[in-house]
C-alpha cells in the first residue's frame, strides 16, 4: 500500500518537446513576431517602391518651406508667407483652444444634467433623460452639421444682424462679442489677485490646523470669497484704472471691433460641448449612484450636517468613480474636435492632414506626425490618470 | 350571564391612506411639489415646456408641409418642416446613386437581412447555429455578389455608385461582424502570459485608441494605396471598411478585457484542473462568462461604431448623412428649412437604430442574468 508513496521521485516521463508549454510559447511567439516583421517589411517595401514610382521625395524638410495658404482663424500671427511648421502650430493651438473651452462647457452642462436626472422631481428628471437619450444616439457629425449649416449659416446677413444688449451681434458671418481693453496699470490688479489667492491658501491651512487642534470651525468659504473680491477691488479703485469695452459696430460691410468668433468655431464648440455633456451626465449619475446608501446613513449617524456629509463623505467617494471615465470623455472630446475638418474650422487635422498633405504630398510624414500628436495627448492623460488612481485608490487590508 | 368579554374574530379593515398621499394628488405632491425648491423647479420645467413645446409642434407637425410638388409650398411664410422634400428624395437617401432598374437587388438584400436577423435576435427562435452561420458567413457573400454584380448575368455596379442608408448599414454591419472576433483575439492577447504577444496587442490597442477615427480614415484612404503592392488598387469603400474595423476592434478589445479581468481566478484554475487546453478553456469556460459580463460595453462600442459610420462622408463616400447633406442644396426644393428637415430625418434614422440596440442590450442583459452575481 505504501509502495507507491515510498517510490522515489521519478524524472518526468519523456514526451515530445512540443508539449512543453514554455517551448511551445516560444515557438508561438516566434511565429507571430516573424509574421508581424514580414508584414511590416512588405508594407515598407511596397511604400518605398510606390513612392519611387510616383517620383515623390520624402523627409521633413517641407516644414521649413513657405505654406502659401491662408488660415482665417489663428491665435498666433500667421500669413500665407509663413512656414508649414507655423501652420502646424496654428492647427494645434486651434485644437487645444476648442478642446479646453469645450471641456469646461461640457463639464458644467454635464454635471447639471447628470444631477437633474437623479432629481426626485419628475419633470426635471424626465427632461434630463430626454436630453441624454437623444444626444447620445445621434452622430456628432450630424450635430455639427445641424449647428453649422442649419443654425449659424441660416442667421440673417450682416446688415440685419441680431443685436443683443447693444453689444453682441449675431449674423451669418459669426458672433461678435465686446472685447475688454485694459490700460497700462492693469497688471497691478492681476498681482493683487494672486496675493489674495496666496492669502486664502494660507488661511485654509491655518483653519484646518486650528480645527484639528481645538475643534473650532472657521467660515472659510465666505471669508475666502470676501478676500478674493476685496483685495483686487481695492487695488482696482486705488490705481484708478478703467477698462474700456471695445463694442462691435457696423462699419461698411462688416462689424468692426470686439472679438469676432467665426461660425465654424461656434458651431464646433456648441455641438461638441452639448454632445459630450450627455456622456458626462451619465458618468456623473453613475458615480453618485455608486456611493453606497450606508455611507449616507453612517455620515448621518456621526452627526455630520448636510453640507459636511456631501463634502466629506459623498463627493470624495463619488469622484473616485467619476474621474477615470470623465478623463476618457475629455480625451474623446479632444479627438472628436478633429471632426471640425468637415465644417471647415482650421484645427490640426483640417490644416495639417488636409491642406498641408494635399500641397506637399508627404502623406507618410504628415500622417505620422498627426498621429504622434494625438498619441502624446493620450499617453500624457493616461500617465496622469495612473498617478491619480494610485492616490485615491482604496487602501485595502 | 352573557359573556362580557369581546374578542374580535375577523381582522379590522385597514384605514384608507390619507388622500394627500395616494392617487394623482399623492403622486403630484411626492414627485412635483415635495419641497419649495422642488415646486420652483416644477414651475420652471413647465414654463420651459410651454415655451419650447408649441413652436416645436408647429414646426414638426402643425405647419409642416407633407405633400408638395416642389419647394414652393415650403417657401411660404411660417412654413414648418418640409417633409415632402424627404419623401421626394427618399430613393436617393436609401440607394444613393444605385441604378434605378437594379434597385431590386438592394431590396432583396434588405429583405434577406431582415429575415435572418429577426430570428437571430429573438431568443425563442430555433436553429440558432445554422441561422448564425447563414447570417455571418453566407449573407455577406450574397450581399457582395448581389450588390456588386458582374456575375450570374447581373450588371456590374461599382462601389462608387452605392450610397445612402445601404452603405451606412453595410459599413455598420461589416464593422460589427469583423471587429468582434479581432477584438476578442486582441483582448486575449493582452491578457496572455507570452510577453511578445502581449506587447504587440498592447501596442496595437493603444495606438488605435489614441487617434481619432477621422485620422484613421484619412490614413486608410491616403496610405493604403501606398502600402499595397504595385498594380493592386484598393477599393475606396474597402479602405474605409478596413479603417473602421481595425479602429473598432481596439475599442472592443478593451471592453472584452474588462470582462476577462472581472472573472474570478478560480474559473481559470477550474478550467486548468479539468485539463482543458487553451482554446477549449477560453471557448467553453472563460469567454461565455466574460462576454456575458461585457454585453453593455460591447453594445456601447457597436452603437458608437454605427454613429461613426457617418464619418466616412468626410473621405467622400456617400453614406446616409452625405446624401442628406448633398440634397440640402437641391435648388428645386430650396426653402429656409430644407437643411433642418434633412438633418432631422437623418437624426431620426440614426436614433432609431442606436436606441434599438441599447434597448436590446438591456433586454439581453436581463435574460442572461443567471443570478450568479458576486
Amino acid at each position: 500500500m505504501t509502495a507507491a508513496a515510498e517510490e522515489p521521485h521519478r524524472a518526468a516521463p519523456k514526451s515530445s518537446f512540443f508539449n512543453d508549454p514554455v517551448i511551445r510559447g516560444r515557438i508561438y511567439q516566434g511565429l507571430v513576431l516573424g509574421a508581424v516583421a514580414l508584414a511590416i517589411a512588405l508594407v515598407a517595401h511596397n511604400t518605398a517602391q510606390n513612392l519611387a514610382r510616383q517620383n515623390k521625395t520624402t523627409g521633413f524638410d517641407f516644414f521649413f518651406s513657405t505654406s502659401g495658404f491662408d488660415i482665417f482663424f489663428t491665435l498666433i500671427p500667421y500669413s500665407r508667407t509663413s512656414y508649414y511648421w507655423e501652420a502646424f502650430l496654428v492647427g494645434l493651438l486651434n485644437t487645444l483652444l476648442v478642446s479646453v473651452l469645450g471641456i469646461i462647457l461640457a463639464t458644467i452642462i454635464g454635471f447639471v444634467i447628470g444631477i437633474a436626472r437623479l432629481s426626485r422631481n419628475w419633470i426635471i428628471s424626465t427632461l434630463a433623460t430626454i436630453y441624454v437619450e437623444t444626444l447620445r444616439n445621434i452622430p456628432l457629425l450630424l450635430i455639427l452639421f445641424f449647428w453649422y449649416f442649419a443654425v449659424l449659416k441660416a442667421m440673417p446677413s450682416v446688415r440685419e444682424s441680431f443685436v443683443l444688449f447693444d453689444s453682441v451681434a449675431i449674423n451669418n458671418r459669426g458672433i461678435n462679442i465686446p472685447k475688454p481693453i485694459f490700460d497700462g496699470s492693469f497688471h497691478w490688479v492681476v498681482i493683487a489677485f494672486f496675493v489674495a489667492l496666496a492669502a486664502v491658501i494660507a488661511l485654509r491651512k491655518w483653519s484646518i490646523r486650528r480645527m484639528e487642534a481645538t475643534g473650532q470651525r472657521f467660515p472659510l468659504l465666505s471669508t475666502a470669497l470676501a478676500i478674493l473680491v476685496f483685495i483686487p477691488g481695492v487695488v482696482w479703485l486705488a490705481s484708478g484704472i478703467n477698462v474700456d469695452l471695445d463694442i462691435p459696430h457696423l462699419a461698411g460691410f462688416n462689424f468692426r471691433g470686439g472679438i469676432s468668433l467665426p461660425p465654424e468655431f461656434v458651431a464646433l464648440l456648441v455641438g461638441i460641448s452639448l454632445y459630450t455633456a450627455a456622456f458626462i451626465a451619465e458618468t456623473v449619475r453613475a458615480g453618485i449612484l455608486a456611493v453606497n446608501r450606508g455611507q449616507t446613513e453612517a455620515a448621518q449617524s456621526l452627526g455630520l450636517k448636510e453640507s459636511d456629509r456631501l463634502r466629506l463623505v459623498i463627493i470624495p467617494q463619488a469622484m473616485r468613480v467619476i474621474i477615470p471615465p470623465m478623463t476618457n470623455q475629455y480625451l474623446n472630446l479632444l479627438k472628436n474636435s478633429s471632426l471640425a475638418a468637415a465644417i471647415g474650422y482650421p484645427e490640426l487635422v483640417s490644416v495639417f492632414m488636409g491642406t498641408t498633405l494635399n500641397q506637399t504630398g508627404r502623406a507618410v510624414e504628415v500622417v505620422f506626425i498627426t498621429m504622434l500628436v494625438y498619441l502624446t495627448f493620450s499617453l500624457l492623460t493616461s500617465i496622469l490618470m495612473n498617478w491619480y488612481n494610485k492616490r485615491v485608490a482604496l487602501v485595502e487590508r | 350571564m352573557a359573556n362580557a368579554s369581546f374578542v374580535r374574530t375577523e381582522m379590522i379593515q385597514p384605514m384608507p391612506p390619507p388622500p394627500s398621499t395616494v392617487g394623482l394628488t399623492g403622486w403630484v405632491r411626492k414627485n412635483l411639489f415635495a419641497t419649495p425648491g422642488d415646486a420652483l423647479l416644477t414651475v420652471l420645467g413647465i414654463a420651459f415646456i410651454l415655451w419650447a413645446g408649441p413652436p416645436l409642434y408647429n414646426f414638426l407637425i402643425g405647419n409642416a408641409v407633407f405633400v408638395a410638388e416642389d419647394g414652393a409650398a415650403c417657401r411660404v411664410e411660417n412654413a414648418g418642416a418640409c417633409w415632402a422634400f424627404i419623401w421626394d428624395k427618399m430613393n436617393f437617401f436609401i440607394y444613393g446613386f444605385y441604378p434605378a432598374e437594379e434597385q431590386w437587388r438592394v431590396n432583396i438584400c434588405f429583405l434577406l437581412g431582415a429575415l435572418l436577423i429577426v430570428p437571430l435576435l429573438w431568443p425563442a427562435a430555433p436553429y440558432k447555429a445554422i441561422n448564425a452561420i447563414l447570417f455571418f458567413l453566407v449573407y455577406p457573400v450574397i450581399v457582395l455578389v448581389l450588390l456588386r454584380g458582374g456575375m450570374f448575368d447581373l450588371t456590374y455596379v461599382p462601389t462608387e455608385k452605392w450610397g445612402g442608408l445601404t452603405v451606412t448599414l453595410i459599413i455598420g454591419l461589416v464593422g460589427i461582424v469583423c471587429s468582434l472576433p479581432i477584438g476578442i483575439l486582441l483582448a486575449l492577447g493582452r491578457r496572455s502570459k507570452l510577453p511578445i504577444i502581449r506587447a504587440l496587442s498592447i501596442a496595437f490597442i493603444e495606438l488605435w485608441r489614441a487617434v481619432p477615427l477621422i485620422t484613421v480614415l484619412f490614413m486608410a484612404s491616403v496610405m493604403l494605396p501606398l502600402f499595397a503592392p504595385q498594380g493592386v488598387s484598393v477599393d475606396k469603400l474597402l479602405r474605409a471598411l478596413i479603417g473602421v474595423t481595425l479602429f473598432e476592434a481596439a475599442y472592443l478589445a478593451e471592453a472584452v478585457r474588462g470582462g476577462l479581468q472581472a472573472l474570478p481566478k478560480g474559473q481559470y484554475e477550474a478550467a486548468d484542473s479539468l485539463g482543458l487546453n487553451y482554446p477549449k478553456a477560453m471557448g467553453l469556460i472563460i469567454l461565455p462568462q466574460a462576454l456575458k459580463l461585457t454585453i453593455p460595453g460591447i453594445v456601447n462600442s457597436f452603437i458608437s461604431l454605427f454613429k461613426d459610420t457617418s464619418l466616412v462622408s468626410i473621405v467622400g463616400i456617400f453614406d446616409l448623412l452625405n446624401t442628406v447633406q448633398a440634397s440640402s442644396s437641391d435648388l428645386r426644393w430650396g426653402s429656409p428649412h430644407q437643411a433642418v428637415t434633412g438633418y432631422l430625418f437623418a437624426a431620426a434614422v440614426f436614433w432609431i437604430f442606436c436606441f434599438g440596440m441599447s434597448r436590446y442590450s438591456i433586454f439581453m442583459e436581463r435574460r442572461l442574468d443567471t443570478g450568479h452575481k458576486r
